[in-house]
């Protein structure tokens, strides 16, 4: 067997104090490394962090952000970004932002119905990831798919028009806010079902796998991400599709949206060890852990398990602490998350921090933010007012890409439910 | 009728004989040529497609250095190697998820579950990931891939291994739901199943696999290929109209001899296809007969019958000269026992009696299937 058991299948060092700062790369691949860091740091802060809304929770998310603060001075990675790509990142983050405001907007003027996720404060893992892949690379989202479908290329208007349930949407009004997929970009789909997604995303890997050694297609080395939150990670399917994703080396990350949240219920609740980011090397695989609301850690770690997968050298576990600043859907009263956890991680807000640093940085100015600002704006009119105006899908659509064939069952000639389609597949016998 | 139907899964197990020559059957099919067993019909016809097609493999638990665990993938890790014919760890909902995230993209999965009743803990894949992509997508995505194994109940295995999803899978927009009966529908369906662009529900039948019929030399070529919803008249006749798939059909043939002793001539037809039904085959015929028996292994509730008797007295009812006889699985999960487990799923003689009942002839008393 080809995988490294005896490296990986220790268990994580037991005396975390001694291994923490010493250790200058604390993002490091390395599963040992990482563990040791990570553990060590939240116990050090431990000590230090005012226990007012006392969990485990609020001094996890402080250690994170303390462990960002202090590589950033030494980390070359932020100084590799070019004015061009930090633009790119800026506009891709506001402009899911935007989005998503405006998305709760028609939701309550009655434009869109059902269950709308909306994806504030997490924008960074998505722009993180996402900016960084080919357009032939796959995206396979979850229930909160708008913002992925958006950082993928999907455009504005065929999102917003999805949503309005128009015929000029992304999946002609029959995916809906939940269900976005994108054949031209390779958005494989919003899944609605806690789970679902990682074995369709892990199948999509083998895909590319399958192709490369089976087909011999040499460019065949997409890159397929898989989205998910944390309340996902407690559910078999996460570790199936770990398992076998590690076992074919496919060229797949899984990205943890860790959230806290699962609806209402708390991730310290609901999980027996919260940090996720472990659960990869007891698989075999790299786990990393990463500050989500810091947009360049995200594009960094997600660089490194990118070009892994690439390369063929097998999955990464990346998990991204985040939060989202809405409750779980815009049905959602959010009664249960504590008023100083929202207000801590509204400080820490993505977009206000990425915008500061770029000024800080040089990488731009007030006035060209404010243009990207102002572009988006117009996007998402535009978007809106596209999507007010197209046309509902048509009755004769209901019955239509039930298969394959466009027409699907449908109604035949004479107005009757058509049982049979002359383009079925047709064989060769009479019958 | 056990011990009929094991007599014959011993003749046709003879191992390494799948095609025999005509001599040697033990059936009197004057006009055949071959034998060949529902076990080697399914492996030849996964065989060739996966010759014709590179993009369709084979996955599922044990297919591979087992053989499968009915050996209907036998010799195919051999020739096509571990890339092809993947054996996975037994995680149902992990590897059928793979397998429709594979045909998002342009492969053609064929997953085997060892039992249909394993199918379960993939169903939210099979339903909402496979059969919905398509019309979710606005026809974007479309999903060709095969779910396959034995479905039905097989002898004494109890409850959680015995039941027959075929009404189940056969609800579902989206999906089309096959069951072939002979080796002819097991070749012929496969191959279809495998080149169509959607997902197909393959509803093998355990007890079937060694079972051997004729086949023409038309069946035994690589070309060969069954339309996907068009239902099969077994066997002509003008009194009564019997539907049945799978396993049924072989005891629908039986009733039918038994009948045709008591001048009741019936029309056995081969549904193949759950969904599509053929409904316009099934209306054809009761309009000739005017007398209709629905037989099916599953529950009655909900059931096949329950659909196909709905279609004609829809669409045929002005034809019908007596009330449409259903016969079903009883309404209990599977009992273990082995004299209850045969009380439990249709019996040939219970289709002679609905047969009889429907054309008026006397019926014992006690004969209350």
């Amino acid at each position: 067997m080809s995988f490294s058991a005896a490296k990986f299948a220790q268990p994580l060092p037991i005396n975390p104090v001694s291994a923490s700062r010493s250790n200058d790369k604390p993002l490091s691949f390395d599963p040992f490394k990482a563990g040791s860091s990570f553990l060590g740091s939240t116990l050090k802060l431990r000590v230090h962090v005012p226990s007012k809304v006392s969990h485990l929770r609020r001094s996890t998310a402080n250690a994170v952000s303390d462990v960002v603060k202090e590589k950033k001075p030494q980390s070359p990675a932020n100084l590799l970004l070019t004015k061009e790509e930090a633009l790119v990142l800026y506009e891709d983050m506001v402009l899911g932002r935007a989005f998503e405001d405006m998305c709760a907007q028609m939701y309550y003027r009655g434009k869109m119905f059902g269950f709308v996720h909306l994806y504030n404060g997490q924008e960074a893992v998505s722009t993180g990831f996402i900016k960084l892949l080919r357009q032939d690379d796959y995206v396979v989202s979850t229930y909160r798919d708008h913002v992925h479908a958006v950082s993928k290329g999907v455009p504005a208007r065929a999102v917003m028009s999805e949503l309005f349930g128009k015929a000029t949407g992304c999946c002609r009004g029959q995916g809906g806010s939940m269900h976005m997929f994108s054949k031209e970009y390779n958005l494989l789909g919003g899944f609605a079902f806690i789970g679902e997604g990682i074995p369709v995303a892990t199948g999509a890997a083998f895909s590319s796998k399958y192709k490369r050694e089976v087909l011999k297609q040499a460019d065949a080395d997409q890159v397929t991400l898989a989205f998910f939150g944390d309340g996902t990670c407690n559910n078999g399917q996460f570790y199936e599709c770990l398992n076998m994703a590690a076992l074919w080396k496919l060229p797949i990350v899984f990205v943890v949206e860790n959230n806290l949240w699962a609806i209402g219920m708390s991730h310290l609740r609901a999980t027996s060890d919260p940090e996720i980011w472990k659960k990869g090397p007891a698989f075999g695989m790299p786990g990393v852990h990463v500050d989500g609301m810091d947009v360049l850690k995200v594009r960094e770690v997600a660089k490194e398990a990118i070009e892994r997968a690439r390369k063929g050298e097998g999955p990464t576990l990346v998990e991204c602490e985040t939060y989202r600043f809405r409750g779980h859907s815009l049905a959602d009263p959010d009664e249960l998350r504590d008023p100083a956890e929202k207000a801590h991680y509204a400080e820490r807000d993505p977009i206000s921090a990425f915008k500061k640093y770029m000024i800080e940085n040089k990488l731009a100015n007030e006035q060209e933010l404010k243009n990207i600002d102002k572009k988006v704006d117009e996007v998402i009119e535009d978007s809106v007012e596209f999507a007010d105006e197209s046309p509902h899908p048509q009755r004769s659509q209901l019955l239509e890409n039930v298969f394959a064939d466009p027409k699907g069952f449908g109604i035949g000639p004479d107005g009757r439910y058509r049982c049979e389609d002359p383009k079925f597949t047709e064989g060769t016998a009479e019958v | 009728m056990w011990g009929v139907l094991r007599q014959k899964v011993c003749a046709g197990g003879l191992p390494g004989m799948y095609i025999r020559p005509a001599v040697a059957a033990f059936r009197n099919y004057s006009s055949s040529a071959k034998q060949m067993m529902v076990r080697e019909a399914l492996n030849s016809a996964l065989d060739e497609e996966m010759s014709a097609d590179h993009r369709v493999f084979l996955m599922g638990e044990e297919v591979g250095e087992y053989q499968g665990a009915y050996k209907i993938s036998k010799g195919l890790l051999e020739k096509y190697g571990p890339e092809r014919v993947l054996d996975t760890p037994i995680t149902e909902a992990g590897f059928t998820g793979i397998g429709v995230g594979a045909a998002y993209y342009g492969l053609r999965p064929v997953v085997e579950f060892m039992t249909f009743n394993f199918s379960m803990q993939a169903i939210d894949h099979i339903i909402n990931s496979a059969a919905k992509s398509n019309y979710m997508s606005a026809g974007q995505i479309s999903v060709p891939i095969v779910f396959r194994g034995p479905n039905g109940a097989a002898a004494g295995v109890g409850a959680q291994h015995s039941q027959c999803y075929a009404a189940w899978y056969g609800s579902c927009p989206g999906l089309k739901v096959l069951s072939p009966y002979s080796s002819e529908d097991a070749r012929g369906l496969l191959k279809a199943a495998i080149r169509d662009p959607d997902p197909v529900v393959f509803l093998e039948n355990e007890l079937l696999y060694g079972e051997s019929f004729p086949v023409s030399d038309e069946v035994l070529d690589s070309s060969f290929c069954l339309p996907i919803g068009k239902a099969k008249i077994e066997r002509e006749g003008k009194d009564v109209t019997i539907t049945a798939y799978s396993k049924m059909v072989g005891f629908a043939l039986k009733a039918a001899e038994m009948l045709s002793k008591e001048g009741i001539s019936a029309e056995v037809i081969n549904l193949r296809s759950i969904r599509p039904l053929d409904r316009s085959t099934i209306n054809a015929s009761v309009r000739k007969t005017n007398r209709l028996v629905t037989v099916e292994e599953g529950f009655p509730q909900h059931g096949v019958g329950a659909e196909i008797c709905t279609s004609v007295i829809e669409e045929s009812f002005g034809y019908l000269d007596a009330p449409v006889e259903r016969i079903a699985g009883a309404d209990v999960p599977m009992p273990y026992a082995a004299n209850l487990e045969r009380m439990a799923v249709p019996q040939v003689e219970d289709i002679v009696r609905a047969a009889k009942r429907a054309c008026y002839r006397s019926v014992p008393m006690a004969a209350t299937a």
